[in-house]
């Protein structure tokens, strides 16, 4: 079998025999701010909590997506049902957004559990609406994780994205994305961060927005 | 130098067109990667590469150990990993898959690493339908071509060029407007994830204590492959393995800015195994392979093992004086610019093409920019003297060891160098203080010839530094 002859050869190649012992490997390197006095945690938590959001929110607009703050759910529903104009449109069934009252606005269909209806309603929606389980706010990105809350197609075949995000879930980037899910994979097949809307620039490095996934993106942080 | 890579060289420099299309290209990228590692948008920047090449160091190191370790937890996801040794186990695993679920129809999202097996043409040959998703690698699969640079593999095409391509192939009428030429192929590309068998990735890592395989993309097209259809084949060669997910902060923060400046791309796909209970979508299906394909016969090699370090994110192609003039069909294989200057000797054998590692000036950018801080140059370095060694074996070029005996000898003997400099100066003609760029008649040799084709001379200047040294 070409398993034990491939690891073989690397073990030959290496010096080393099957089941040999590791060197320690070096030592994770994840930069989070560091622990502070508690009584000034509450305090600066939530001055750091908008200078998060205020980065979530212009990072998104850097990429060429569109953000917006929402003080309540009832805020965010407006503003999604604002943007659909009409269009038809397909929800996640994120808790989340129920709550919000985004899956009762006209157009939205929601709650599925069958891979083939809901690949073929994302196949033809014009507006895909999910929430999201972290964003980054130094890059703008949304964390997506499958699961029964979060399907994969439905921020993808749409040409239009629309993410509504409780505030909470604002991370300050990559270094306390990894220091939260240590193991994404003890949670789900697929986590997927999505950094502005879909593009190329594979012509003449001239850049194209929405060549495969959605060319449009909304981003609602709210709270 | 073989007279192929000779060929397409001076193709390549007399095409003003290219000239120029590779020139903006490789300058943009430059100017993007150098903003987004610039110390006030990355203050870590050279800690983030002195740790990711300590982690590629600790993983190449203990290959076997990660390699099994990933396995364990892929399987444990209920992925399978699939070790294949060359193109042909790869092409008969996917062959033999298909069959057997009665797949017709594969989408592709880009991978280096099918490029270097030539995936789709074996499937192709079995007739399987293999479509590349990724719209440059679409256009390039169209054209019948191969990737002309890692990270923007279709820089080589104009707008013209493509408009012509989708109107003789794909029927429709010829459309210049890049935007149009966009939704021409997300059309037809859509129609194809949504009917596709099997989706067929890459990897940019394999991430060992969870299975999991990342990929980095900016169209969407390798969600789709790993989403829409049934069954995901991830191929990947054994290097791409890291220890740990939490390694990802460290490599995704490099990978991106220095491929093309973003911080991080339009999407990043941490994938372990198929869709699990209550998961709504995904594939059924998952399967890692695991390539060999040469790379132990490079692991072996310990001054050398660094070369698998490389995260191909193509900085040290943009970078390249060399790449940026004779551009990257004029290499030998997949990989271009100083990586594929290095791995492909150590991958196909070095009598492969023995000037490989001679096309470079030693400049030292590529080192300079690479996020895993691999040090091409001493590799290269290393390359060239296996070359001479084994010409020294076959009892070749006795000439070229005779001409630097000669050399060696003139420099050791101040009186003998300066006269043999002045003898020089008077042959070499004038030519109005202009390089010298082809052999002058006096001097019509085939070695000389030869020298002058790959390099120009600067014009005799009329007074030596000696000379002016004794008049100062």
């Amino acid at each position: 079998m070409s398993r034990e002859a491939t690891l073989n050869k690397v073990r030959t190649a290496l010096g080393r025999s099957a089941g040999q012992g590791i060197a320690a490997p070096p030592p994770v390197r994840l930069r989070v701010e560091a622990h502070l006095e508690a009584h000034l945690e509450a305090h600066l938590e939530a001055i750091g909590m908008e200078a998060r959001i205020a980065s979530m929110l212009r990072a998104v607009e850097a990429l060429a997506g569109k953000s917006r703050r929402a003080a309540t759910g009832e805020d965010a529903r407006s503003y999604v049902g604002a943007v659909l104009d009409g269009r038809s449109a397909v929800a996640s069934n994120a808790p989340f957004l129920r709550e919000c009252g985004v899956v009762d606005l006209a157009g939205v269909q929601s709650g599925f559990t069958d891979a083939a209806a809901l690949r073929a309603l994302c196949a033809t929606a014009e507006v895909g609406i999910t929430s999201a389980d972290y964003a980054l706010a130094d890059t703008g990105t949304l964390v997506m994780l499958a699961s029964p809350a979060e399907a994969r197609l439905i921020s993808l075949l749409p040409p239009v994205h629309i993410a509504v995000v409780p505030k909470e879930r604002v991370l300050s980037g990559l270094d306390e994305l990894f220091t939260i899910l240590p193991h994404p994979a003890a949670q789900t097949s697929s986590m997927v961060l999505i950094t502005g809307p879909s593009r190329t620039a594979d012509i003449e490095q001239i850049l194209v927005r929405g060549v495969h996934g959605p060319g449009e993106i909304h981003v609602v942080v709210v709270g | 130098m073989s007279v192929a890579f000779d060929e397409k060289v001076h193709k390549t420099l007399a095409d003003a067109n290219l000239q120029l299309a590779i020139y903006r290209a490789t300058g943009r990228l430059i100017d993007h990667r150098k903003h987004a590692v610039a110390a006030t948008a990355l203050p870590d920047y050279q800690e983030l590469r002195t740790q990711a090449n300590a982690l590629k160091r600790h993983t190449i190191e203990h290959l076997d150990h990660y390699l099994e370790q990933f396995e364990a937890n892929l399987t444990a996801h209920g992925g399978k990993a699939i070790y294949c040794q060359d193109a042909t186990e790869v092409a008969d695993f996917v062959l033999g898959l298909a069959k057997e679920r009665g797949a017709h129809l594969i989408v592709k999202s880009k991978s280096m690493t099918t490029e270097e097996i030539d995936l789709n043409e074996r499937l192709e040959h079995h007739n399987l339908e293999s479509v590349e998703t990724d719209l440059g690698e679409y256009i390039l699969q169209l054209a019948h071509q191969r990737p002309y640079h890692i990270v923007a593999p279709a820089l080589h095409l104009t707008r013209y060029d493509v408009g012509d391509l989708f109107a003789r192939t794909l029927g429709v009428a010829n459309e210049t407007v890049v935007e149009r030429q966009a939704l021409i192929a997300r059309a037809v590309l859509r129609q194809k994830f949504l009917a596709a068998d099997i989706g067929i990735s890459g990897a940019n890592f394999l991430v060992a204590d969870s299975g999991a395989v990342l990929l980095v993309e900016n169209e969407g097209n390798a969600r789709l492959t790993t989403s829409a259809p049934k069954i995901h084949i991830a191929v990947a060669g054994i290097e791409k393995l890291i220890p740990r997910a939490q390694d990802l902060a460290v490599f995704l923060k490099l990978l991106g800015r220095s491929a093309t400046g973003q911080a991080l791309t339009v999407y990043t796909s941490f994938l372990s195994g198929p869709r699990r209970a209550g998961e709504i979508d995904g594939p059924e299906e998952f399967y890692v392979v695991l390539l060999d394909n040469g790379r132990t016969k490079l692991l072996a090699d310990p001054g050398k093992r660094e070369s698998l370090y490389c995260i191909r994110c193509g900085a040290c192609l943009n970078h390249c004086p060399v790449y940026r003039k004779i551009g990257g069909h004029s290499f030998p294989w997949v990989y271009s610019g100083p990586i594929g200057a290095i791995i492909t000797p150590q991958f196909m054998g070095i009598e492969h093409e023995p000037s490989l590692p001679f096309a470079s000036s030693l400049c030292g950018a590529c080192a300079e920019v690479c996020p895993v801080k691999i040090d091409i140059p001493k590799v290269l370095l290393e390359l060239r003297a296996e070359v001479k060694q084994a010409e020294e074996r076959k009892g070749a070029n006795r000439l070229e060891r005779l001409a630097f005996k000669i050399w060696a000898w003139v420099m050791c003997h101040p009186r003998i160098y300066e006269m043999a400099a002045m003898a020089a100066a008077s042959v070499a003609p004038a030519e109005n203080g202009k390089w010298l760029r082809s052999a002058p008649a006096v001097m019509n040799l085939p070695p000389v010839r030869a020298w002058l084709s790959q390099r120009d001379l600067p014009p005799a200047p009329a007074k030596s530094f000696r000379e002016l040294w004794r008049k100062r």
